[in-house]
Protein backbone atom coordinates (compact mmCIF):
# COMPACT_ATOMS: atom_id res chain seq x y z
CA UNK A 1 0.00 0.00 0.00
CA UNK A 2 1.36 3.44 -0.83
CA UNK A 3 0.79 6.79 0.86
CA UNK A 4 -1.49 7.97 -1.90
CA UNK A 5 -3.91 5.12 -1.27
CA UNK A 6 -4.03 5.95 2.46
CA UNK A 7 -4.55 9.66 1.80
CA UNK A 8 -7.52 9.05 -0.49
CA UNK A 9 -9.09 6.24 1.59
CA UNK A 10 -9.06 8.32 4.78
CA UNK A 11 -9.58 11.76 3.19
CA UNK A 12 -6.40 13.10 4.74
CA UNK A 13 -5.26 16.64 4.13
CA UNK A 14 -1.72 16.72 2.73
CA UNK A 15 0.27 19.62 4.19
CA UNK A 16 3.34 18.92 2.03
CA UNK A 17 1.98 18.95 -1.55
CA UNK A 18 5.58 19.33 -2.82
CA UNK A 19 6.38 15.75 -1.83
CA UNK A 20 5.60 12.54 -3.67
CA UNK A 21 3.08 10.13 -2.12
CA UNK A 22 4.23 7.10 -4.06
CA UNK A 23 6.32 5.62 -1.27
CA UNK A 24 5.40 2.23 0.12
CA UNK A 25 3.97 2.06 3.66
CA UNK A 26 5.15 -1.11 5.43
CA UNK A 27 3.08 -0.72 8.61
CA UNK A 28 2.10 1.78 11.24
CA UNK A 29 3.25 3.07 14.62
CA UNK A 30 1.37 5.25 17.11
CA UNK A 31 3.05 7.24 19.84
CA UNK A 32 3.46 10.78 21.13
CA UNK A 33 6.73 9.90 22.88
CA UNK A 34 9.67 10.48 20.56
CA UNK A 35 11.99 7.94 22.19
CA UNK A 36 9.28 5.30 21.87
CA UNK A 37 9.14 5.96 18.13
CA UNK A 38 12.96 5.98 17.92
CA UNK A 39 13.17 2.66 19.73
CA UNK A 40 10.19 0.74 18.39
CA UNK A 41 9.00 1.93 14.97
CA UNK A 42 10.23 0.29 11.77
CA UNK A 43 11.56 1.79 8.53
CA UNK A 44 8.69 2.44 6.12
CA UNK A 45 6.07 2.82 8.88
CA UNK A 46 3.50 5.59 8.87
CA UNK A 47 3.60 7.45 12.22
CA UNK A 48 0.42 8.69 13.89
CA UNK A 49 0.91 11.41 16.52
CA UNK A 50 -0.43 14.62 18.00
CA UNK A 51 3.04 16.20 18.24
CA UNK A 52 3.38 19.05 15.72
CA UNK A 53 6.83 20.56 16.48
CA UNK A 54 9.74 20.19 14.09
CA UNK A 55 11.61 17.49 16.01
CA UNK A 56 9.11 14.92 14.73
CA UNK A 57 10.70 15.36 11.30
CA UNK A 58 14.17 14.51 12.63
CA UNK A 59 12.77 11.34 14.20
CA UNK A 60 10.90 10.33 11.03
CA UNK A 61 13.95 11.02 8.88
CA UNK A 62 16.40 9.12 11.12
CA UNK A 63 14.02 6.14 11.28
CA UNK A 64 13.22 6.35 7.54
CA UNK A 65 9.47 6.43 8.22
CA UNK A 66 7.19 6.80 5.18
CA UNK A 67 5.23 9.74 6.58
CA UNK A 68 3.45 11.34 9.54
CA UNK A 69 -0.29 11.71 10.16
CA UNK A 70 -1.35 14.35 12.69
CA UNK A 71 -4.64 13.64 14.44
CA UNK A 72 -7.54 15.75 15.75
CA UNK A 73 -7.11 18.43 13.09
CA UNK A 74 -3.78 19.50 14.50
CA UNK A 75 -1.74 21.59 12.07
CA UNK A 76 2.05 21.36 11.84
CA UNK A 77 4.13 24.38 12.90
CA UNK A 78 5.51 26.45 10.02
CA UNK A 79 9.11 25.34 10.69
CA UNK A 80 7.92 21.72 10.89
CA UNK A 81 6.57 22.00 7.34
CA UNK A 82 9.75 23.61 6.08
CA UNK A 83 11.85 20.85 7.56
CA UNK A 84 9.43 18.15 6.32
CA UNK A 85 9.94 19.32 2.75
CA UNK A 86 13.71 19.60 3.21
CA UNK A 87 13.92 16.06 4.66
CA UNK A 88 11.35 14.59 2.25
CA UNK A 89 8.89 13.46 4.95
CA UNK A 90 5.23 13.83 3.88
CA UNK A 91 2.97 15.21 6.63
CA UNK A 92 -0.79 14.63 6.54
CA UNK A 93 -3.55 15.73 8.90
CA UNK A 94 -6.84 14.10 9.86
CA UNK A 95 -9.90 15.43 11.66
CA UNK A 96 -10.28 12.06 13.37
CA UNK A 97 -9.08 11.30 16.89
CA UNK A 98 -6.24 8.75 17.13
CA UNK A 99 -8.46 5.78 18.04
CA UNK A 100 -10.71 6.24 15.01
CA UNK A 101 -7.86 6.94 12.60
CA UNK A 102 -5.80 3.93 13.67
CA UNK A 103 -8.88 1.70 13.49
CA UNK A 104 -9.36 2.68 9.87
CA UNK A 105 -5.67 2.17 9.04
CA UNK A 106 -5.89 -1.30 10.58
CA UNK A 107 -9.01 -2.02 8.52
CA UNK A 108 -7.05 -1.05 5.41
CA UNK A 109 -4.62 -3.83 6.27
CA UNK A 110 -1.79 -1.96 8.00
CA UNK A 111 -0.16 -3.65 10.96
CA UNK A 112 2.57 -2.78 13.47
CA UNK A 113 5.64 -4.23 11.74
CA UNK B 1 35.27 -13.31 13.04
CA UNK B 2 38.89 -12.96 11.86
CA UNK B 3 41.36 -11.79 14.46
CA UNK B 4 42.57 -8.38 13.40
CA UNK B 5 44.95 -7.63 16.23
CA UNK B 6 44.96 -4.37 18.16
CA UNK B 7 45.43 -2.00 15.25
CA UNK B 8 42.20 -0.44 14.06
CA UNK B 9 42.21 1.31 10.71
CA UNK B 10 40.42 4.63 11.09
CA UNK B 11 38.11 5.31 8.14
CA UNK B 12 36.72 8.61 9.29
CA UNK B 13 36.48 10.77 12.39
CA UNK B 14 35.05 14.12 13.29
CA UNK B 15 33.13 16.22 15.74
CA UNK B 16 29.76 17.99 15.93
CA UNK B 17 29.06 20.85 18.30
CA UNK B 18 25.77 20.86 20.19
CA UNK B 19 23.99 23.80 21.80
CA UNK B 20 21.68 23.35 24.78
CA UNK B 21 17.97 24.24 24.25
CA UNK B 22 18.54 24.51 20.48
CA UNK B 23 15.54 22.38 19.53
CA UNK B 24 15.57 23.86 16.02
CA UNK B 25 18.73 21.96 15.09
CA UNK B 26 18.08 18.95 17.30
CA UNK B 27 18.92 15.76 15.43
CA UNK B 28 21.21 17.45 12.90
CA UNK B 29 24.39 15.83 14.26
CA UNK B 30 22.83 12.35 14.30
CA UNK B 31 21.50 12.90 10.81
CA UNK B 32 24.95 13.90 9.54
CA UNK B 33 26.52 10.86 11.20
CA UNK B 34 23.89 8.63 9.56
CA UNK B 35 24.78 10.17 6.18
CA UNK B 36 28.48 9.45 6.72
CA UNK B 37 27.77 5.80 7.61
CA UNK B 38 25.59 5.45 4.50
CA UNK B 39 28.38 6.89 2.35
CA UNK B 40 30.85 4.41 3.86
CA UNK B 41 28.48 1.56 2.98
CA UNK B 42 27.90 0.43 6.58
CA UNK B 43 25.24 -2.28 6.99
CA UNK B 44 21.70 -0.88 7.32
CA UNK B 45 20.81 -2.46 10.67
CA UNK B 46 24.03 -1.07 12.16
CA UNK B 47 23.25 2.40 10.78
CA UNK B 48 19.78 2.19 12.35
CA UNK B 49 21.15 1.26 15.77
CA UNK B 50 23.75 4.03 15.59
CA UNK B 51 21.11 6.60 14.57
CA UNK B 52 18.91 5.70 17.54
CA UNK B 53 21.77 5.88 20.07
CA UNK B 54 23.22 9.09 18.59
CA UNK B 55 19.85 10.85 18.51
CA UNK B 56 19.10 9.99 22.14
CA UNK B 57 22.54 11.16 23.24
CA UNK B 58 22.25 14.35 21.19
CA UNK B 59 18.81 15.10 22.69
CA UNK B 60 20.18 14.63 26.19
CA UNK B 61 22.70 17.42 25.57
CA UNK B 62 20.05 19.69 24.05
CA UNK B 63 17.52 19.05 26.83
CA UNK B 64 19.80 19.09 29.86
CA UNK B 65 23.14 20.77 29.12
CA UNK B 66 24.44 24.20 28.19
CA UNK B 67 26.57 22.86 25.35
CA UNK B 68 28.36 19.73 24.27
CA UNK B 69 30.27 17.84 21.59
CA UNK B 70 29.68 14.63 19.73
CA UNK B 71 32.91 13.02 18.54
CA UNK B 72 32.77 10.01 16.27
CA UNK B 73 35.40 7.62 15.03
CA UNK B 74 34.67 4.94 12.48
CA UNK B 75 37.25 2.18 12.05
CA UNK B 76 37.21 -1.01 10.01
CA UNK B 77 35.74 -2.85 13.00
CA UNK B 78 33.58 -0.41 14.99
CA UNK B 79 31.84 2.92 15.38
CA UNK B 80 32.64 4.78 18.58
CA UNK B 81 30.85 7.93 19.65
CA UNK B 82 31.83 10.13 22.58
CA UNK B 83 29.43 12.80 23.78
CA UNK B 84 30.57 15.22 26.42
CA UNK B 85 28.65 18.14 27.77
CA UNK B 86 28.80 21.06 30.10
CA UNK B 87 25.71 20.40 32.17
CA UNK B 88 24.39 19.67 35.64
CA UNK B 89 25.83 16.17 35.68
CA UNK B 90 23.96 13.04 36.72
CA UNK B 91 23.96 12.39 40.52
CA UNK B 92 22.86 8.75 40.22
CA UNK B 93 23.72 7.09 36.90
CA UNK B 94 22.08 3.78 37.79
CA UNK B 95 18.80 5.58 38.47
CA UNK B 96 19.14 7.56 35.23
CA UNK B 97 19.49 4.27 33.34
CA UNK B 98 16.19 3.01 34.77
CA UNK B 99 13.45 2.82 32.17
CA UNK B 100 10.82 5.48 32.82
CA UNK B 101 12.98 7.62 35.09
CA UNK B 102 13.38 11.22 33.93
CA UNK B 103 14.15 14.63 35.38
CA UNK B 104 13.01 16.50 32.26
CA UNK B 105 11.07 19.74 32.78
CA UNK B 106 7.37 19.86 31.82
CA UNK B 107 7.78 21.80 28.56
CA UNK B 108 10.20 19.14 27.30
CA UNK B 109 7.81 16.33 28.28
CA UNK B 110 4.98 18.07 26.44
CA UNK B 111 7.11 17.83 23.29
CA UNK B 112 7.25 14.07 23.76
CA UNK B 113 10.78 13.96 25.17
CA UNK B 114 11.70 13.06 28.74
CA UNK B 115 9.88 9.73 28.81
CA UNK B 116 12.81 8.03 30.52
CA UNK B 117 13.56 5.87 27.49
CA UNK B 118 16.65 7.69 26.22
CA UNK B 119 19.48 5.98 28.08
CA UNK B 120 17.72 2.56 27.93
CA UNK B 121 17.40 3.04 24.13
CA UNK B 122 21.12 3.79 23.92
CA UNK B 123 22.01 0.73 26.00
CA UNK B 124 19.76 -1.56 23.93
CA UNK B 125 21.23 -0.44 20.61
CA UNK B 126 24.95 -0.40 21.43
CA UNK B 127 27.56 -3.06 22.19
CA UNK B 128 29.10 -1.07 25.02
CA UNK B 129 28.14 2.05 26.91
CA UNK B 130 29.97 3.97 29.59
CA UNK B 131 28.71 7.07 31.37
CA UNK B 132 30.88 9.26 33.58
CA UNK B 133 29.45 12.28 35.26
CA UNK B 134 30.54 14.96 37.72
CA UNK B 135 27.69 16.87 39.34
CA UNK B 136 27.97 20.56 38.53
CA UNK B 137 30.47 19.97 35.72
CA UNK B 138 29.07 17.69 33.08
CA UNK B 139 28.71 14.23 31.63
CA UNK B 140 30.78 12.12 29.23
CA UNK B 141 29.22 9.18 27.49
CA UNK B 142 30.89 6.74 25.13
CA UNK B 143 29.20 4.05 23.14
CA UNK B 144 30.59 1.55 20.68
CA UNK B 145 28.83 -0.43 17.98
CA UNK B 146 30.66 -3.31 16.31
CA UNK B 147 30.53 -3.31 12.53
CA UNK B 148 30.77 -7.04 12.05
CA UNK B 149 28.24 -8.09 14.68
CA UNK B 150 25.78 -10.85 13.82
CA UNK B 151 22.53 -9.35 12.53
Amino acid sequence: MDLHEIVSSLSLEVTTPELSLTREVTGGYVSDLLSDVMGNSHAGNIWITLQIHLNIIAVASLKELSGIILVNNRKPDADTLKKAVAENIPVMTSSLPTFELVGRLYALGLRCR
Amino acid sequence: MPHRGLVKVCLEEGVFFLTGKDFTNAGAASSSLKGILERLGVRKDIIRRTAIAAFEAEMNVIIYAVAGMMKYRITDTEISVIINDMGHGIPNIELAMTEGYSTAPDYVREMGFGSGMGLPNIRKNTDSLTVDSVVGEGTTMEFVIQLNAVN
